[in-house]
């Protein structure tokens, strides 16, 4: 009936290509980004590099790739997302647990819910939190990466809905099986709760290699800069002291298509992993969101 | 105590929890109290000198933080209302295409800007925009002067906002498409059956469908209202739009470790937590009120 009709066939077709159009607008940045990283130093400080490399080379990847600080800043990036991640993962799923009973099971449960919901919507603000980061002696160490983040409560929720959702009889029949409630969390909740822990997975490592400001606020020798936090004084401040090149090197080389090549390094993990996970987090967002 | 018997394992869970809340969640709720001082690092809080709502005072007479305040509403409201109905527009234009491969590699390629950081997206931006950048000889090319995008203080609001449009609305279209997979197909048979065209059935079932919606994503966006996003402004602008560009969160920043005016920046601080808090409040109540929707 109406797809049949010629207004809607029109209208289909012009759909289409608006929305095809408007995906393509969200990936340009980056294919010029890529196209200029893989274009020769002179096109792409002249500005001629559009989406596709003008006189193709290699030779800002290999000068981004003898930046032994750049290395060096993805393997701390490396360490703190694989970190970060696994203690999130751990606390998330061991706080979801108890927080998704009902309360006529775990009358302490109110309590901890509002500390929890209590601290989302409430903070001390920017110095206060950096002068208790210095009290605690975590200023210029490795860990100021991992622990300030490790319990996010939007993660927490997202986590207890989906136990929420789980059937009560499992929980029961294990309980009387003998198993106790770390067991049952651990051989029955676990395996289940794959698709919602891909989900935290995916916003924990997200949120671990694209954060820069920590980095930049608690580590004063940019020797210790994850990724995020190196790109950013590099290209973005464009502070040139950790980029350990002579000046004769820096006048070789073009900072524009070295950017690029640092730009697009620092991208591609979440351009890899995000297709993989990306069923899984329209499934996980959904599930908190309308069922909430 | 015979009920710790059978709950102990519940708070063993939740002790990690709690301990990291507590070390960094609301310990440094406690140095709220430089608020109220003139603070001074080597005096430390207990020696530092109480004076009483100065910083506050400051904050209403100080005419670059009033700016700021009014920049981080400008920005913050006019992102909200686009990002509310872009994607919703957007979730029923995507609906409409049939083809499921399609409608995939569609959501696939405008979710994926979410997920790259304002530092990545940021170094793309300036070399984009730059006066003589790739926008710059687009736009030269319909015979259009060049635009300082990102240096000039009539475009700076304009370009932090559409950019913003740009990396979240396809994220922002999950919702909508969620709810728009639980409308119950029949409506839609009847109302065809009835004779009615799909922009009839669109304006009939489908927006009055996902007014819940609206209204929770709405609400819940009030809570922002201070937020203008700290990320994205830190990682776009420079000193010659401070004025339009500035907002609390990057003032509190530069006030606080630049010009080390501690007691000034946590009072500014502390105002935008306890105003967001209240809207937060607010927020979720009228959420709860209005279309059923709670946190927990």
């Amino acid at each position: 009936m109406y797809h049949k009709t010629t207004a809607y066939r029109i209208f289909n077709v012009f759909n289409i290509c608006l929305l095809v159009f408007l995906s393509i607008m969200c990936i340009v940045p980056l294919i010029h980004v890529l196209a200029v990283s893989f274009s020769a130093k002179s096109a792409a400080d002249a500005n001629l590099v559009g989406l596709w490399p003008v006189q193709f080379s290699l030779e800002a990847y290999k000068k981004t790739m003898n930046n032994p600080i750049f290395l060096h800043s993805i393997w701390i990036s490396v360490l703190r997302t694989v970190l970060g991640t696994g203690l999130t993962l751990l606390i998330t799923f061991l706080a979801a647990y108890p927080l998704s009973k009902e309360t006529s099971v775990f009358r302490s449960r109110n309590v901890y819910s509002w500390l929890f919901v209590f601290s989302m919507i409430f903070n001390g603000g920017l110095v206060p939190f950096y002068m208790v980061i210095q009290k605690i002696h975590l200023m210029d160490s490795f860990w100021v990466l991992v622990l300030p983040g490790a319990v996010n409560t939007f993660l927490v929720i997202l986590m207890l809905n989906f136990f929420r959702g789980i059937p009560k009889e499992m929980e029961e029949a294990a309980l009387i099986d003998g198993a106790g409630h770390f067991r049952t969390l651990f051989s029955i909740f676990l395996p289940i709760s794959m698709p919602s822990i891909a989900t935290i997975a995916l916003f924990s490592m997200v949120f671990h290699w694209n954060s820069w400001f920590d980095g930049l606020l608690y580590l004063s020798n940019a020797k210790d800069y994850p990724l995020a936090t190196f790109l950013q004084t590099v290209i973005i401040q464009k502070d040139m002291s950790s980029m350990s090149m002579s000046p004769k090197e820096m006048e070789l080389l073009s900072q524009t298509t070295v950017n690029a090549a640092q730009i697009f390094i620092g991208a591609a993990p979440i351009l890899i992993v995000y297709p993989f996970l990306q069923k899984y987090f329209v499934k996980g967002m959904t599930l908190g969101s309308v069922k909430e | 105590m015979r009920s710790l018997q059978r709950t102990w394992p519940f708070h063993i869970m939740l002790l990690p929890a709690i301990i990291f809340l507590i070390v960094f969640s609301y310990i440094p709720m406690g140095g709220i109290v430089m608020a109220f001082q003139n603070y001074k690092p080597w005096l430390g809080i207990t020696g530092s000198e109480w004076v009483g709502l100065d910083n506050f005072r400051f904050l209403f007479q100080r005419e670059d933080s009033l700016q700021v305040v009014w920049n981080t509403l400008i920005i913050a409201v006019l992102k909200m209302f686009f990002n509310l109905l872009i994607p919703f527009v957007f979730a029923i234009l995507l609906n409409e295409i049939r083809k499921v491969g399609l409608q995939r590699s569609i959501q696939t390629l405008v979710y994926l800007p979410h997920f790259l950081s304002w530092v990545i997206l940021g170094g793309i931006l300036i070399d984009l925009l730059a006066t003589d950048g790739f926008m710059n000889r687009i736009l030269g090319s319909f015979g259009i002067q060049p635009i300082f995008f990102l240096g000039d203080n009539n475009w700076f609001r304009f370009t932090v906002i559409v950019s913003d449009i740009w990396k979240e609305f396809g994220y922002n279209t999950i919702v909508f498409l969620a709810a728009l997979a639980g409308i119950n197909p029949s409506l839609y048979e009847a109302s065809e059956m009835d004779g009615a065209s799909r922009w009839r059935q669109t304006l009939h079932i489908t927006v009055p469908s996902l007014i819940p919606m609206v209204v929770v994503v709405g609400t819940l966006a009030l809570g922002n209202v201070l937020n203008a996003g700290f990320d994205q402004i830190f990682n776009l602008y420079n000193p010659l739009v401070y004025q339009k560009g500035d907002i609390i969160d990057t003032f509190v920043y530069r006030t606080a470790l630049i010009n080390g005016e501690m007691g000034f920046a946590t009072a500014i601080g502390l105002f935008k937590s306890v105003i967001s808090m209240v809207l937060i409040l607010i927020s979720y109540r009228l959420a709860y009120k209005w279309a059923g929707y709670r946190i927990f």
